[in-house]
């Protein structure tokens, strides 16, 4: 039976990964992710997993390191946050271009400057664009989920691409809570070894990441993109599995109490629990709102968001991170998109929030949601909410 | 559901209390979070962490602002900072230090239920060192009723192994020797 205790968040993922026969991790520390890593390096010098830990001297050299490693058919992990995250931005559609699975945790931080260690999302959202999978957990237990889940995905035969799990830090990750790890019997059997479509070795040479001039840029570049876009069926899939060995479903779009709702919030990541609150305490007063929450961020899912907010006559989007000069928020402009061809569209209202690890409360959601509601928020623009001027 | 603020200086294991509390709750088939305030630390300088005890899930993410009770494990912090800032008029603060509840209570004029024990020389004498951060825990458990203090045998024996025993002798001592004035 799969045991339920009481640990750190960080430590939890690192012992998920740890349950997933990995081969060679290669981590370097940075708040607030470096529990990850260390409790990893635990494990492997403890000979808990038979893995190669690499101590790396930056974040470029972690993630260049898993590539190496990916490409000889090994299964590779790392984990990071902000400016380490920033420091790998240059190798991450690169890892992506050559179909190689790699697994990474962020534990989300802001962005310097000014310096910050604590939570938002704007260390992910300049890599949106680098042909990874990217998926979003509310809590510990969706963060052991996802980890493991991720090496199958990744390494799926029709996938080959780099996936990240993105765990808000220090709201998850230094949080003791609750968690379930399922038995290793059960996850030997889900994670079978990573079968490899070539692979790296003296013996036998390949080229991997070979040069491409304007003749074949485009085709490659369409095929990681279509390679991206198929990447949903399989997680879909994968899902589906993971619900029947383990009990407990994932979607790319996820709702509570939103059937009928007037007014839907979308949250992406930890803030989604306590929205759940706002929406029980203004449903308790008769408001018509309801809750959608975003775990797949690419490949984003656009038919499964149109599904759920076009029943709506309005939305109101939460972001955790600016498009400094943009539409507002990165989640917002994705949301914006995926619904301007339909003709009975809901009006869509943005607020920025929880930025450099302000706290985001129950109060501040039936705030939001109240000045929606009451007609004061200006559709025409996004705010920055709680902010002082 | 409860509510708990602890303050302490870097390194007197205000985390490492939040922790075991939140895991010998978890064993009991509870809900619990254990979280340090988020952000940098420094050996000495004032530190809060805190502990959420339900019965059901608990969803909330955000800070803890109204606690239900407030520990303090260094009684050089009161004056320094407002301790009982937030704390619910009824709520309940355990102080360790060597004065009575009733002089904490008046020093304070704090409305709620004050208690007091002396951790730091239980502490001394049982561990032979002045933390008092797994002393205060049966001080706590004494007067919340929050949770069996058997349940803290597995994490403290988890987390400190042969001396663990110290913990829980030192521990129990808080949970007897706590006084409480309302």
């Amino acid at each position: 039976m799969a045991k339920r205790v009481g640990m750190e968040v960080a430590l939890a993922v690192a012992e998920a990964v740890g349950q997933c026969n990995i081969d060679m991790a290669a981590v370097y520390p940075i708040t607030p992710q470096s529990h990850i890593g260390e409790h990893l390096s635990d494990l492997v010098a403890d000979g808990k997993i038979d893995a190669e830990f690499v101590t790396v001297e930056s974040e470029h050299s972690a993630i260049s390191a898993i590539i190496g490693a990916s490409g000889t058919g090994a299964r590779v992990y790392t984990a990071t946050s902000s400016q380490g995250l920033m420091l790998m931005h240059e190798i991450l559609p690169i890892a992506s271009a050559m179909r190689l699975p790699l697994v990474m945790g962020i534990a989300n931080r802001a962005v310097s400057g000014p310096l910050n260690i604590l939570n938002d999302h704007s260390d992910i959202m300049p890599q949106r664009d680098c042909g990874w999978i990217s998926l979003f957990v509310e809590n510990g237990q969706e963060a052991i989920d996802l980890s493991i889940q991720s090496f199958k995905i990744a390494e799926h035969k029709d996938v080959n691409l780099p996936i990240c799990v993105n765990i808000d830090g220090f709201q998850l990750t230094h949080m003791v809570e609750p968690v379930e790890f399922p038995d290793q019997e059960l996850v030997n059997k889900f994670l079978p070894p990573r079968e490899s479509f070539a692979t790296l070795h003296p013996s036998k040479p390949v080229t991997m990441g070979a040069f491409a001039m304007s003749d074949y840029f485009t085709e490659i570049l369409k095929a990681k993109n279509e390679a991206l876009k198929s990447s949903k069926k399989i997680i879909l899939e994968v899902w589906e599995e993971w619900a029947k060995m383990f009990g407990r479903t994932y979607k790319p779009v996820e709702t509570y109490k939103a059937d009928d709702a007037e007014l839907l919030v979308l949250t992406m990541g930890s803030m989604g629990e306590t929205a759940e609150m706002a929406i029980d305490e203004l449903q308790a007063q008769g408001a018509s709102v309801g809750l959608v929450k975003l775990r797949l961020w690419r490949p984003f899912p656009f038919a499964e968001i149109k599904e759920v907010l076009m029943k709506a006559k309005r939305v109101l989007v939460t972001d955790r991170a600016v498009s400094f000069g943009g539409p507002g928020g990165p989640v917002c402009g994705e949301v914006k998109a995926a619904l301007y061809n339909e003709s009975h569209k809901p009006v869509i209202y943005s607020s920025i929030i929880g930025l450099g690890g302000r706290d985001v409360t129950v109060a501040d959601f039936t705030g939001m949601i109240n000045r929606v509601i009451k007609g004061e928020a200006n559709v025409d623009t996004y705010e920055f909410w709680g902010v002082r001027e | 559901m409860i509510e708990v603020r602890w303050h302490g200086r870097g390194g007197q294991g205000a985390v490492t209390s939040v922790e075991l509390l939140a895991q010998a709750a978890i064993a009991e088939g509870k809900y619990a979070q254990g979280f340090p305030s988020f952000g940098p630390e420094r050996r000495g300088a004032p530190v809060a962490a805190f502990s959420r005890v339900d019965d059901q899930k608990i969803k909330k993410r955000s800070g803890i602002y109204k606690p239900d009770v407030v520990v303090v494990l260094d009684s050089s912090l009161i004056g320094l900072i407002n301790v009982t800032d937030g704390l619910k008029p009824e709520g309940i603060l355990i102080v360790n230090t060597t004065k009575s509840p009733a002089e904490v209570k008046k020093d304070l004029n704090f409305s709620g239920t004050v208690a007091t024990v002396d951790g730091t020389s239980i502490a001394r004498k049982e561990l032979g060192v002045p933390i008092a951060n797994t002393t205060m825990i049966g001080a706590l458990l004494k007067i919340t009723k929050a949770m069996k203090l058997d349940s803290l045998k597995d994490p403290v024996e988890h987390r400190f192994g042969r001396i663990a025993q110290k913990n829980l002798t030192a521990m129990k001592r808080a949970y007897d020797e706590i006084k409480s004035v309302n």
